[in-house]
């Protein structure tokens, strides 16, 4: 029986092809003068001269396992070869985990694995439980790695408890006198600001000198994707905190403060990352008593931190620039104190303005991390660099797949934080008129 | 100062007129206080005292330091000289101190000053829960009562860009009041709106007013400061010039300053 009745809508009509679908869009697009034609027969013949034979290498004839570089010889395979994916195929655990022991190359998995794992819950918005994420990324996630990767059970003597014993009360004093004296802080919240530092780091310390039956490896045995990483992750998370705090210094009423920041902002911005390597790993040993000697990958954490801490804080400043005095005022005149005020209505604002500065800072920090080669750490770059004198895969393509390569892995982590950047700009856009 | 201890005084009021609730208790007191911007003397030997429930106007002609004025009495300007007693604590240096009368002094702003990243109803519970520690749902609670208060509960998971210039200065008053303040201060509240919008402002004003706010409004609506100010004061060149009851400050200024200002902005 036939029903007279639609069991589907009925087609939307299309606008006129002239305007829109594939004809409109080229017609308007690259055909839309007598120059943009030329240009675009321009582009084509470019694009013809430039891609076809980046596929042909890349795919067509490439390698993509072997054994050993024979696979990747023309001669011995009797046609032309393009890209050795094979070196990269055999070399992948050492890209990977460095010359981080095969039988725990597990624990570095496991740092990847949670790693990942608490970021991408924590970078969805629509997930919940943010703060607990945060918390076990930024708190408990550090300590984790630091323990699986370098097996803990470092050695502490008394003497650091004495010092940090000292140190606790010093920082007591300063918040006793910042309390009393300046008046700047409350005394409680003093005492509750050294405690909250004192007591996780105490803690810390006493986890990570346990023995947790982790057999110890050497920071030198790391390598490739892993100092990538770890690198680039303490710069970025370590610079983020640093360079606010400075930023705020930097404009700061107190004339000491304010020196302070700017001596230590312009110092850092103004001598090369490649300076600050060499003197962590070279010059800094020179000037540490006899016996003291700490991690040399460290040293280069703390230098890397500190020079983009430099960088990140006048990105900041930039932002908190462009808040007008009068959000500083509404604040103030509600009863706000200083940190509320900077937390709670000025920093969102200003950090919010300079997304892209910052994600640019972070990208910047990110593919910097390949300096690190220059005093003896091997990154990712660094690692493949170092397998190109392997005798078994000295073919002539092999340094440029593995280039290739290494290009490839930068881009998807850089591209990645470009894309979160634009999205998150985005998303915190409330559409503020003032 | 004589003057400033006369009770409300009853006269022929206009209907509208708003009832005064003046008490015995001072809100603000300001001795010989000097304010200086590097070498500019913006605020010469200024004397004032606010009663409890007091509803002052302070008007004059641009640059006269009305707005530094009461700044100084919150503290977003610092004097040099004199004294500045609010609510019964003198302002200094002392950090403490001034945090305490922030609480208790409310503010707004000629331009608003709403926090753009935060919902009306986040803007209006923020330093209740932060400052003055009060639970979140009580504090959104207390918060819908102003904003229905000030004729917007509608827009209260909006955003501040979001609102026209009335709208927003509305939720500026409702959020200062949700501190639950004893004191309000307004910086020419209505001077950055339109026209139309200008009565929406000054409605809430007039009402609070009748509630027994003790206000310190600097506004050239000089209608505003005929129904509800129990005082005038006339500022020019970092002086209080002239204070008076609205009636005589209209009709009979005395000094010839006045007398010239009022023929500029009263046509
Ligand atoms: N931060 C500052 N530094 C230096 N001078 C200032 C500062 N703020 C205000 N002044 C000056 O102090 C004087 C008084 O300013 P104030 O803002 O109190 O005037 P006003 O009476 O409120 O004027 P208006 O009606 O235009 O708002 C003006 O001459 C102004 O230029
Ligand atoms: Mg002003």
């Amino acid at each position: 029986m036939t029903h007279y009745v639609r069991t589907k809508d009925a087609p939307l009509l299309p606008p006129p092809a002239s305007t829109t679908g594939i004809v409109g869009w080229l017609r308007e697009n690259l055909f839309s003068s007598v120059t943009n034609t030329i240009l675009t027969f321009i582009g084509l013949y470019l694009i013809y001269l430039i891609v076809p034979p980046i596929i042909n290498w890349g795919f067509l004839s490439a390698v993509w396992t072997g054994e050993d570089g024979d696979a990747c010889r023309s001669e011995k395979v009797g046609r032309a070869v393009g890209a050795c994916w094979a070196f990269v195929e055999a070399k992948f655990g050492q890209i990977i985990y460095g010359r981080y022991p095969v039988e725990e190359r597990w624990r570095v998995t496991l740092v990847y694995v949670l790693g990942f794992g608490a970021l991408i819950p924590m970078v969805v918005p629509s997930l919940p439980y943010k703060g607990l994420n945060a918390l076990f990324l930024l708190a408990i996630y550090p300590v984790v790695a630091f323990i699986l990767l370098t097996g803990g059970n470092i050695d502490i003597g008394t003497g650091f408890w004495i010092g940090f014993a000292v140190l606790v009360a010093i920082l007591l004093g300063v918040a006793f006198f910042a309390a009393s004296v300046a008046k700047i802080i409350e005394l409680r919240d003093g005492i509750k600001g050294v405690a909250m530092f004192a007591v996780p780091f105490a803690a810390v310390v006493l986890v990570s000198s346990a023995d947790l039956g982790l057999a110890p490896v050497e920071t030198s045995l790391w390598g490739g994707l892993l100092v990538t990483l770890v690198v680039a992750v303490t710069g970025i998370v370590a610079s983020m905190p640093i360079g606010i705090l400075l930023a705020l210094g930097r404009r700061s009423q107190m004339p000491i403060i304010r020196l302070f920041c700017i001596a230590f902002i312009e110092f850092w911005r103004g001598v090369p990352l490649i300076t600050v390597l060499f003197m962590s790993s070279v010059m800094l040993p020179l000037f540490l008593p006899e016996g003291v000697n700490f991690d040399k990958l460290l040293r280069v954490l703390i230098g890397v931190a500190l020079f983009s801490a430099a960088y990140m804080a006048e990105v900041v400043r930039g932002g908190l620039q462009a808040i007008p005095r009068g959000q500083y005022e509404g604040a103030m005149a509600l009863g706000l104190s200083y940190w509320k005020m900077m937390r709670m209505i000025v920093l969102p604002q200003a950090l919010k303005m300079v997304i892209p500065g910052i994600v640019n800072t972070f990208i910047g920090l990110f593919k910097d991390t390949t300096l690190v080669l220059i005093v003896g750490l091997f990154d990712l770059l660094g690692i493949i660099q170092l397998n190109f004198t392997d005798p078994n895969w000295s073919t002539p393509s092999t340094s440029h797949s593995g280039y290739a390569f290494a290009a490839i892995l930068f881009f998807v982590f850089c591209f990645g934080m470009s894309r979160y950047s634009i999205f998150m700009e985005n998303r915190l856009d409330t559409g503020h008129r003032n | 100062m004589a003057q400033a201890k006369r009770k409300a005084a009853p006269k022929k009021a206009a209907p509208k007129k708003v009832k005064l609730r003046v008490s015995d208790e001072v809100a603000v007191q300001i001795i010989s206080m000097n304010k200086w911007y590097g070498d500019f003397h913006v605020l010469r030997d200024i004397d004032l005292t606010v009663y409890k429930g007091e509803r002052i106007v302070i008007c004059g002609p641009s640059g006269s330091g009305k707005s530094t004025l009461i700044r100084c009495i919150n503290r977003l300007e610092e004097h040099q000289q004199g004294k500045i007693v609010v609510d019964g604590i003198e302002l200094t240096d002392d950090v403490k101190k001034i945090d305490e009368i922030r609480r208790e002094v409310g503010m707004v702003f000629q331009h608003f000053n709403l926090f753009p990243h935060l919902t009306i109803l986040e803007n209006c519970t923020l330093a209740p829960i932060w400052v003055r520690k009060t639970p979140k749902a009580e504090a959104e609670e207390v918060a819908m009562k102003y904003l229905e208060r000030v004729k917007i509960p509608e827009q209260a998971g909006k955003y501040p860009g979001q609102l026209s210039g009335g709208q927003q200065q509305r939720v500026a008053i409702a959020r200062s009041l949700c501190m639950n303040p004893r004191i309000m201060l307004f910086d020419e509240p209505t001077s950055a709106l339109d026209p139309e919008m200008i009565k929406e402002v000054l409605d809430v004003m007039v009402n609070l007013a009748e509630e027994g706010m003790t206000m310190l409004v600097v506004t050239h609506e000089m209608g505003f400061a005929r129904q509800v100010a129990n005082k005038v004061i006339f500022m020019d060149e970092g002086q209080i010039v002239e204070q008076n009851e609205p009636e005589q400050f209209f009709s009979n200024p005395k000094s010839e300053r006045t007398k010239m200002f009022l023929s500029q902005i009263l046509h």
